[in-house]
C-alpha cells in the first residue's frame, strides 16, 4: 500500500483489519510484521524559507531531495543524520519521516543537537485513521503539549508521519579536523571532554581505539568561517598539548570523509558480529566497554554514543548491567532478534506511561506492533 | 475570564486534607489560614486572584510524592507553583486547591564539568544555575527576562526561551533528564545525563506540559562553556519592512548572531527615557548580537554591517567597550519596566513567520487605532517570537476587557499568518480560550489524551491550556467518582 495524500492514508488506517509495517525508505531495517504501508507516496518539499531558516516536507521526502535543496542555499540539516544503507546492507532511499521517526542523528548531535531538536511540526495520522496537526513551522512554539517530540523517536508505534516542518541551518564556509594519535580509551574520552568544554564550539567528537588498524584516534572538528577554524585549531592545539602525542589536522576534503564515515558506521559495514548502539554519559564509556564481551567499539558524541562490534546472540546489556543510559540492537540475526528486543526495556513506572500512551494513540495495536513495547490490545 | 466552580465536597474535607499533609510535612510546609494563602493567590498575570483552599511546601522529591498521593485519594486538585513568575496565570490557583510550590527545593545535586551537566533541585532559579557554575567558565542557555526569580520548574512547565535561543535553542533542548512525582505519587525517572533519552521521548512530552502531567522535582540539565566574548551592534531602519528584509539577509549570508531583536518607534522612544541607553530615534531598531574571540566578533560585524549598509540605515553602531555593550542591552532589557512605568500593559507573545513581520505590524498599528489602545513591540527577530506590550489603565471600567479583546485579535493575526499563540510563555489560563483557533477538535483530542494517560483523573493544574468547555467531561470525572 502505497497512498499518495494524508487522506488516502488515513482511510488505509482506518479501515485496516490487521497489523501495519510502517515504511519511509526501507533503509533502517527494522521489519516489524504487518502489511507494508509505504509512506514514500507522500513526497515534496511544501515551503522553505532560506530567511527564516524553515522547511516543511512531506514525510515520504526522500532527504537526499532535502539535502539538495538546502545545499541550493548554502543551508543544511544541521542534525546530520546517519544513512543505515552501508551498516546494514539496506537498498531504498531515507526518507525525512524515517529519520524523524527513528530520531537519526549524527555526529553533530553532541553540540547541536538531535533530530528532535531541528522538528518544529508535525501532521500525522493515529492509529484511528484520525489526521492530527501538532507545533507548526516557527521556531519558538509552546501552544499545548509539544506531541512533536513524541512522534520523533516513537518509529511509527503512536501513528504515520505524513509532514514534518525543520529548523535548518547555514552550512558553513569551511570545517577542518584536528586528530590526536595513540591515546587510550580512558585518556581519549578525557582530550574529548577538554575540547568540549571549551569555547571553541567543537561539533564532532569520535575516538577510535579498538577497530582501526594502527592505532587510535582521537578526532575533533571544528566548522566555522576560514579564519576562525584556523584561529580555534590553533587554540584547540595548545589546550590539548599537555596530552603529549601526534597531533595532525585534516584539511576540509578530508574532515568530510573522516565525518560521514563516522556518522554512518561505515568501519562495521563488513564485520561479522552483532552491531550495538549505546547512549551514556561520555565519562562511563570506558569502563562500559571494559566490563563488556565486545569485541570491539568506537566512540562518537564525545563517548556519549558507543557503537560496539559483539559477539553473535551476546546480550550487551546484562554485561553492562544498570547505568546511565541505554543500548539499541541495530543489527543481528533473526535468532538474536528473537531472543532480545531492539530498545532496552523500560523501567516499570515509564513503562506503564508509554503503554498507556500506545493504547490511546493506537487503540487496536496495529501501528508496528510490538517494535517498541508489548501491544496494548489484540485485535479483536 | 471563567475559571471552574470549586468543588463544594473537597471545600468540605478541607480539615481533614489538612491533618493529612501536616502528618507529613514539617508544620511550617502547610499554610491554610487564609491570611496566609493570600500569597500564592496569584502570579505575574495579576490581573487574575483566588487564594487555594491550602498551600504546601515541601524539600525533597519524597515529601512531594507523599503530598500528590494524599491529594490524589482525596480528590483534591493540585496547582504546581515554581517562583509564580508566569505570564500566562499558569500557577494561578482553584479555591478548591491545594498549591504546590517547590520553592524550598533548591539545591545544586550535582556539577558534573567532564560530562557538561548540572542536577539541581527544581525550585532553584534559572540565574543561580549559571551562579552555580560561571566560576568554572560555565553557563545555562536558556535566559527568560525574568530569569532572576523564575524556577526551573516553571521553565521545564513552560518549555521557557529568551533572548539567546536563536543559537543555544529553549529549555527543551538543553533538559537532559528529570525525576518526576505523577499525581498518583508514584516517581519516575525521564532521561539522565546521557543523551538522547531511551523509548518514547516523554522527556520532550513533559517539558511544556504546564505542570499537568506530573510534578518535575529534579533535573539534570546541560551547561555550556562560556564564549571567548561577544558584541551588540545596533541598527537604525526607516520601517519595519528594511529591519525585517535586513535580518533575513543576515541569516541567508551564513552568519548565526547569538541574538537579534527588534524594538519599534514607541518602545524605542520608552525605552530611551528609561534606561538612557543613547538608542537612535526610528521607527525600527534592531540589536545584534554575535560572539566568539575578538577577531572572530570583528570579522562577523564587518559583514553583518556590510549587510546592514546595503539597506541605508539611519544609524549604524558597533559597541566599543564592555560598557557600551552593557548599555545597549540595558534598553532592551528593560524594555517591559520601562512601559510599567508610564501605563499598566499586558504582553503577549505570539510567534509569527519572520517574513511576515512587517505585515503583522501594520495590522496591529490599525488594531490600535481601532481600539483606541497604544502598543509597543519588542521582537525575537532571528525566530518570529513577538512581544507587543498592549497599554490600558487597570483604574478605568472597561480597560482591561476592551485590551483582552485586542490581545487575542492580534493572537488571532499570529495564528493565521502561519505562526501560533505563543512562544515561550505558555497557554495557563491566559490563552486557553484561543485554543480552538490554531488547533481542531481532532489536535486537541489528541493532546488531551496525553493527559489522560498521566493524571486520568485530570487533577493536576486542571483548568489550564484546554478551553474548559472542551475539557468539561474530562475534569468532571473526579467528581463523578465520588
Amino acid at each position: 500500500m502505497r497512498p499518495d495524500t494524508e487522506a488516502a492514508l488515513a482511510d488505509i488506517v482506518k479501515s485496516a483489519k490487521g497489523p501495519l509495517a510502517i515504511q519511509g525508505g526501507g533503509t533502517r531495517g527494522l521489519s516489524p510484521q504487518g502489511d507494508v504501508l509505504s509512506v514514500a507516496g507522500l513526497s515534496g518539499i511544501t515551503l522553505y524559507e532560506p530567511g527564516a531558516l524553515t522547511m516543511v516536507a512531506q514525510a515520504g521526502t526522500p532527504i537526499s531531495e532535502i539535502e539538495a535543496a538546502l545545499a541550493a542555499e548554502n543551508q543544511r540539516l544541521a542534525f546530520e543524520p546517519m544513512d543505515h544503507r552501508a551498516v546494514l546492507g539496506t537498498q531504498g532511499e531515507p526518507t525525512l519521516g524515517g529519520v524523524i521517526s527513528a530520531n537519526v542523528s549524527g555526529p553533530r548531535r553532541i553540540q547541536g543537537g538531535s533530530a528532535r531538536d531541528y522538528a518544529l511540526g508535525a501532521r500525522f495520522v493515529d492509529g484511528t485513521g484520525t489526521a492530527v496537526k501538532n507545533g507548526g513551522r516557527v521556531m519558538k512554539n509552546v501552544t499545548g503539549y509539544d506531541l512533536v517530540k513524541l512522534m520523533c523517536g516513537a518509529f511509527g508505534t503512536l501513528g504515520v508521519l505524513t509532514e514534518v516542518s525543520l529548523k535548518v541551518l547555514p552550512s558553513p564556509e569551511t570545517q577542518g579536523t584536528l586528530m590526536l594519535r595513540g591515546l587510550d580509551d580512558v585518556a581519549g574520552v578525557r582530550a574529548m571532554s577538554a575540547a568540549m568544554g571549551s569555547p571553541y564550539e567543537i561539533t564532532g567528537a569520535a575516538h577510535c581505539a579498538k577497530i582501526m588498524e594502527g592505532g587510535s584516534v582521537t578526532a575533533l572538528r571544528i566548522e566555522g568561517f576560514e579564519t576562525s577554524v584556523a584561529y580555534r585549531m590553533d587554540r584547540l592545539k595548545d589546550l590539548l598539548k599537555g596530552f603529549n602525542v601526534d597531533m595532525n589536522v585534516a584539511d576540509a576534503t578530508m574532515s568530510d570523509w573522516i565525518w560521514k564515515s563516522v556518522r554512518d558506521a561505515t568501519l562495521l559495514a563488513d564485520v561479522p558480529e552483532d552491531i550495538w548502539r549505546v547512549c551514556c554519559k561520555p565519562s562511563d564509556a570506558p569502563a562500559l566497554m571494559a566490563r563488556s564481551s565486545a569485541a570491539g567499539w568506537y566512540f562518537d558524541w564525545a563517548g556519549g554514543l558507543i557503537w560496539v562490534r559483539m559477539p553473535a546472540g551476546d546480550d550487551l546489556r546484562a554485561a553492562l548491567g544498570a547505568f546511565d543510559g541505554h543500548a539499541t540492537l541495530i543489527r543481528a540475526s533473526e535468532a538474536t532478534r528473537a531472543a532480545l528486543p531492539t530498545f532496552h526495556p523500560e523501567a516499570p513506572g515509564v513503562a506503564k506511561i508509554s503503554a498507556g500512551l500506545r493504547a490511546r494513540f493506537d487503540p487496536r495495536g496495529i501501528l508496528n506492533p510490538g517494535l517498541m513495547g508489548p501491544v496494548a490490545r489484540e485485535i479483536a | 475570564m471563567e475559571m471552574p466552580i470549586p468543588d463544594p465536597a473537597v471545600l468540605a474535607r478541607k480539615d481533614r486534607v489538612v491533618a493529612r499533609l501536616q502528618a507529613v510535612l514539617p508544620s511550617d510546609a502547610v499554610i491554610q489560614d487564609p491570611a496566609e494563602t493570600r500569597a500564592y493567590e496569584c502570579d505575574a498575570l495579576t490581573a487574575y486572584r483566588c487564594p487555594p483552599m491550602v498551600a504546601v511546601l515541601p524539600a525533597s522529591t519524597q515529601e512531594v510524592s507523599e503530598i500528590l498521593r494524599i491529594c490524589h485519594e482525596e480528590g483534591v486538585p493540585v496547582v504546581p507553583r515554581g517562583s509564580g513568575t508566569s505570564l500566562a496565570g499558569g500557577a494561578l490557583p482553584t479555591a478548591d486547591c491545594v498549591i504546590l510550590g517547590v520553592a524550598r527545593m533548591n539545591d545544586v545535586l550535582d556539577t558534573d564539568y567532564d560530562n557538561r551537566t548540572i542536577k539541581v533541585q527544581t525550585g532553584r532559579t534559572n540565574l543561580s544555575v549559571t551562579g552555580a557554575v560561571e566560576e568554572n567558565g560555565f553557563f545555562y542557555a536558556p535566559d527568560p527576562s525574568s530569569q532572576l526569580a523564575c524556577a526551573i520548574a516553571g521553565n521545564i512547565a513552560m518549555n521557557s526561551g529568551g533572548a539567546h535561543c536563536l543559537k543555544y535553542g529553549v529549555t527543551t533542548n538543553n533538559l537532559m533528564g528529570v525525576t518526576m512525582v505523577m499525581m498518583d505519587g508514584e516517581i519516575v525517572e525521564l532521561g539522565g545525563a546521557h543523551m538522547d533519552a531511551a523509548g518514547l521521548d516523554l522527556l520532550g512530552l513533559v517539558c511544556g506540559s504546564e505542570g499537568q502531567l506530573g510534578v518535575v522535582t529534579e533535573a539534570t540539565l546541560r551547561i555550556l562553556p562560556k564564549p571567548e566574548g561577544a558584541r551588540p551592534v545596533l541598527m537604525g531602519f526607516d520601517s519595519a519592512e528594511i529591519a525585517g528584509a535586513c535580518v533575513a539577509d543576515i541569516i541567508k549570508a551564513g552568519v548565526l548572531p547569538v541574538a537579534i531583536e527588534f524594538m519599534d518607534k514607541m518602545l524605542i522612544e520608552v525605552c530611551e527615557d528609561f534606561a538612557k541607553a543613547d538608542y537612535p530615534m526610528c521607527e525600527a531598531l534592531l540589536i545584534v548580537e554575535v560572539e566568539g574571540s575578538e577577531a572572530e566578533i570583528n570579522d562577523q560585524l564587518a559583514l553583518i554591517t556590510e549587510i546592514a549598509r546595503r539597506h541605508n540605515p539611519v544609524a549604524l553602531r558597533e559597541s566599543a567597550s564592555a560598557d557600551e555593550s552593557a548599555r545597549i542591552w540595558a534598553g532592551r532589557k528593560a524594555a517591559f519596566s520601562a512601559i510599567g512605568r508610564i501605563s499598566d500593559y499586558m504582553c503577549l507573545d505570539g510567534t509569527i513567520p519572520v517574513s511576515e513581520l512587517p505585515y503583522v505590524l501594520r495590522r496591529i498599528g490599525e488594531m490600535s487605532e481601532q481600539y483606541g489602545l497604544r502598543v509597543g513591540n519588542v521582537f525575537h527577530a532571528g525566530d518570529g517570537n513577538m512581544h507587543p506590550l498592549i497599554c490600558y489603565d487597570a483604574n478605568k471600567p472597561g480597560d482591561l476587557e476592551i485590551c483582552e479583546e485586542f490581545g487575542a485579535e492580534v493572537l488571532k493575526l499570529c495564528v493565521e499568518v502561519g505562526g501560533c499563540l505563543t512562544g515561550e510563555h505558555g497557554v495557563g489560563i491566559e490563552k486557553r480560550d484561543l485554543m480552538t483557533h490554531q488547533y481542531a477538535p481532532a489536535d486537541l483530542e489528541a493532546q488531551m489524551a496525553v493527559k489522560d494517560v498521566f493524571d486520568p483523573q485530570w487533577l493536576l493544574n486542571p483548568a489550564k491550556v484546554f478551553p474548559l468547555a472542551v475539557s468539561e467531561t474530562r475534569r468532571a470525572l473526579d467528581v463523578a467518582a465520588e
